[in-house]
């Protein structure tokens, strides 16, 4: 389990998390997302005890992460698969490693074989692609089998059958009892694998909830209906109390009615329909539209 | 999941730090390699000394003893080992923050003091060893040559031991100021030009003109070793403030505990 209380840090006058507070449960997969900035690796970092929190706190099953002398077998994580030497091999890299948690030797090759690097360990990390240093990220993560698991971005430069790998894998852990903690900056890559969310944006919570729960909030549908007689139609829906946006091509886009009721209302006033199309927000949707406000770096901003 | 947790051992992060420090091919290729550069420096100047020596037995006033030690040790010697040293120091703690595996070994073990000291335990030994090996073969190749014209020493001779175990313990001694330097500075170049600067200029900057100046001077490392290996002061100039033996050891002693302590404190308490 682990716990965030209240937990600021500040760089400067910037504010890189504010005031968060949630709890990440055993036993499940939970998604931890926010727009690119949001303070996602900042917070992990906090629960790693690599930065410390201005103010506030973290634990984990209990007790801040630094205040244990070796690490491995309380917490795994992943936080940059970057963040290795290249100019070690992969197997020596996770043998200094497990020494350190006295991890036994055999391990290292389990974890290896396990990420499918058993051939590539022999090699400089230096050479390996980013996918590759997932794996090797990931299999540090398993190296002291903690009940833990915390993940940055995991599924970045890895090749489709990694993806499914890797998720696979997370869903096991969690069977397993296990706390596992992913971050993501793509709520798709969530959708398939999280039973729990906990959505942050500039730094503060936005949403803590099953997956469920949140697609729920993406209830808002809209529908595109398509008529030779555009401004009438949209006189008639405005008038039943949609909200109508026009596309031109003779194009609506309807929210606040749904698709029978449209249909009927054409059908009153004798107006030949080509197209009638409902769309249900998806969970990515959910997502940008409640991370719309809080989005740190957005594409042709001009604030 | 493990339930029981293995006590948290320090030789198991002496061990770790053992194999990290040998898995880097770097480690092995550039102490070979420098071990060549310095004992062939050596070789030269005690050949130069062979070649120009009058032949027959010295005077024993001729200051002949401390003209054989400078030729198993030279300053170009030391040199090459204060630079080696002190940037495979730097280079155990800036590799770490330069690919960012520092974070990835403090996930690991959260108690960072203790991760610094076993870098520092293994550090020291590794570059004991390498002093002890440059310096004695040095020792005693240069004494062969030499004793083709009656001047070569052997270990037993009063001052040797002392001159070879001062150019020995120069090597981890600017090894773990290094080290220090490089948790404080953390970028690879930086340290590197740091640390040379620590080692190299700043001791020129203190002559020996004041009585604080020689105060500063004498509490620098190469300033300290200089005066280890001066054996035999016959022919050599003595100024007003001149540098103790005692002194000199407590700077070799002084400057890397307090470069690790101080390591460690900001080690401790910086964000990584």
């Amino acid at each position: 389990m682990i716990e965030v209380t209240e937990l600021t840090k500040r760089y400067g006058r910037t504010t890189a998390v504010d005031h968060l507070s949630f709890t990440v449960r055993p036993g499940q997969v939970t998604g931890f997302l926010g727009p690119n900035g949001a303070g996602k690796s900042t917070t992990l970092r906090m629960i790693l005890g690599l930065n410390a929190p201005t103010s506030g706190s973290t634990a984990v099953d209990g007790r801040p992460f630094r205040e244990h002398p070796r690490g491995l077998r309380h917490v795994g994580a992943l936080l940059d698969a970057n963040d290795v030497h290249g100019g070690r091999s992969g197997r020596a890299h996770l043998r200094a490693l497990a020494r350190t948690n006295a991890v036994p030797r055999s391990r290292v090759e389990e974890v290896l074989r396990e990420v499918g690097l058993s051939a590539a360990a022999g090699r400089r990390i230096g050479g390996y692609s980013l996918g590759m240093k997932q794996r090797l990220g990931i299999a540090t993560a398993l190296l002291g089998d903690p009940p833990v698991l915390l993940f940055d971005e995991p599924l970045n430069g890895l090749d489709p059958e990694g993806v499914l790998w890797v998720r696979g894998l997370f869903r096991r852990l969690a069977a397993e009892g296990r706390t596992v903690f992913v971050s993501s900056h793509l709520m798709s890559e969530m959708a398939n694998t999280a039973d729990q969310l906990i959505v942050i944006g500039r730094g503060e919570l936005i949403a803590a909830e099953s997956v469920t729960q949140f697609a729920a909030r993406g209830t808002r549908s809209s529908v595109t209906v398509r008529t030779s007689e555009p401004a009438t139609l949209a006189a008639l829906l405005t008038t039943a109390g949609a909200t109508v946006q026009p596309a031109g091509d003779g194009t609506l886009t309807a929210t606040g009615l749904d698709a029978a009721r449209i249909g009927e209302l054409a059908l009153e006033h004798r107006l030949a329909l080509q197209e009638l199309t409902t769309h249900s927000a998806t969970l990515e949707e959910a997502f940008m539209e409640l991370t719309a406000d809080s989005v740190e770096y957005l594409a042709g901003d001009h604030r | 999941m493990t339930t029981a947790t293995p006590t948290a051992r320090f030789r198991d992060l002496l061990a770790a730090e053992w194999i990290r420090i040998w898995s880097l091919r770097s480690t092995s290729w550039v102490l070979a390699l420098s071990a060549l550069v310095i004992i062939g420096a050596n070789l030269k100047s005690a050949k130069y000394t062979y070649d120009y020596f009058p032949v027959g037995d010295p005077h024993p006033a001729s200051g002949y003893v401390q003209v054989a030690l400078d030729d198993s040790f030279n300053i170009i010697a030391a040199d090459v080992l204060m630079i080696v040293a002190g940037s495979i120091g730097a280079l155990v703690i800036v590799g770490e923050y330069a690919t960012g595996m520092i974070r990835t070994t403090m996930a690991a073990v959260p108690d960072r003091r203790a991760v610094l000291a076993a870098k520092a335990c293994v550090l020291t030994a590794v570059m004991l060893g390498y002093g002890a090996f440059v310096a004695g073969a040095s020792f005693g190749l240069s004494q062969a040559v030499l004793s083709g014209r009656h001047i070569g020493l052997s270990i037993t001779h009063p001052g040797a031991l002392r001159y070879v175990a001062a150019a020995a313990l120069f090597a981890p001694v600017c090894a773990l100021i290094g080290l220090g330097l490089g948790v404080l500075i953390r970028h690879s170049a930086a340290t590197v030009v740091g640390t040379v600067l620590v080692l190299f200029m700043l001791p020129s900057f203190f002559t020996d003109t004041h009585h604080w100046t020689a105060d500063v001077s004498h509490a620098m490392p190469l300033t300290a070793w200089r005066r280890l290996a001066e054996v035999d002061t016959t022919n050599s100039f003595v100024s007003h403030y001149p540098a103790t033996v005692g002194g000199s050891w407590i700077t070799f002693a002084a400057w890397p505990l307090v470069s690790v302590v101080i390591a460690a404190i900001a080690l401790h308490r910086r964000d990584l």
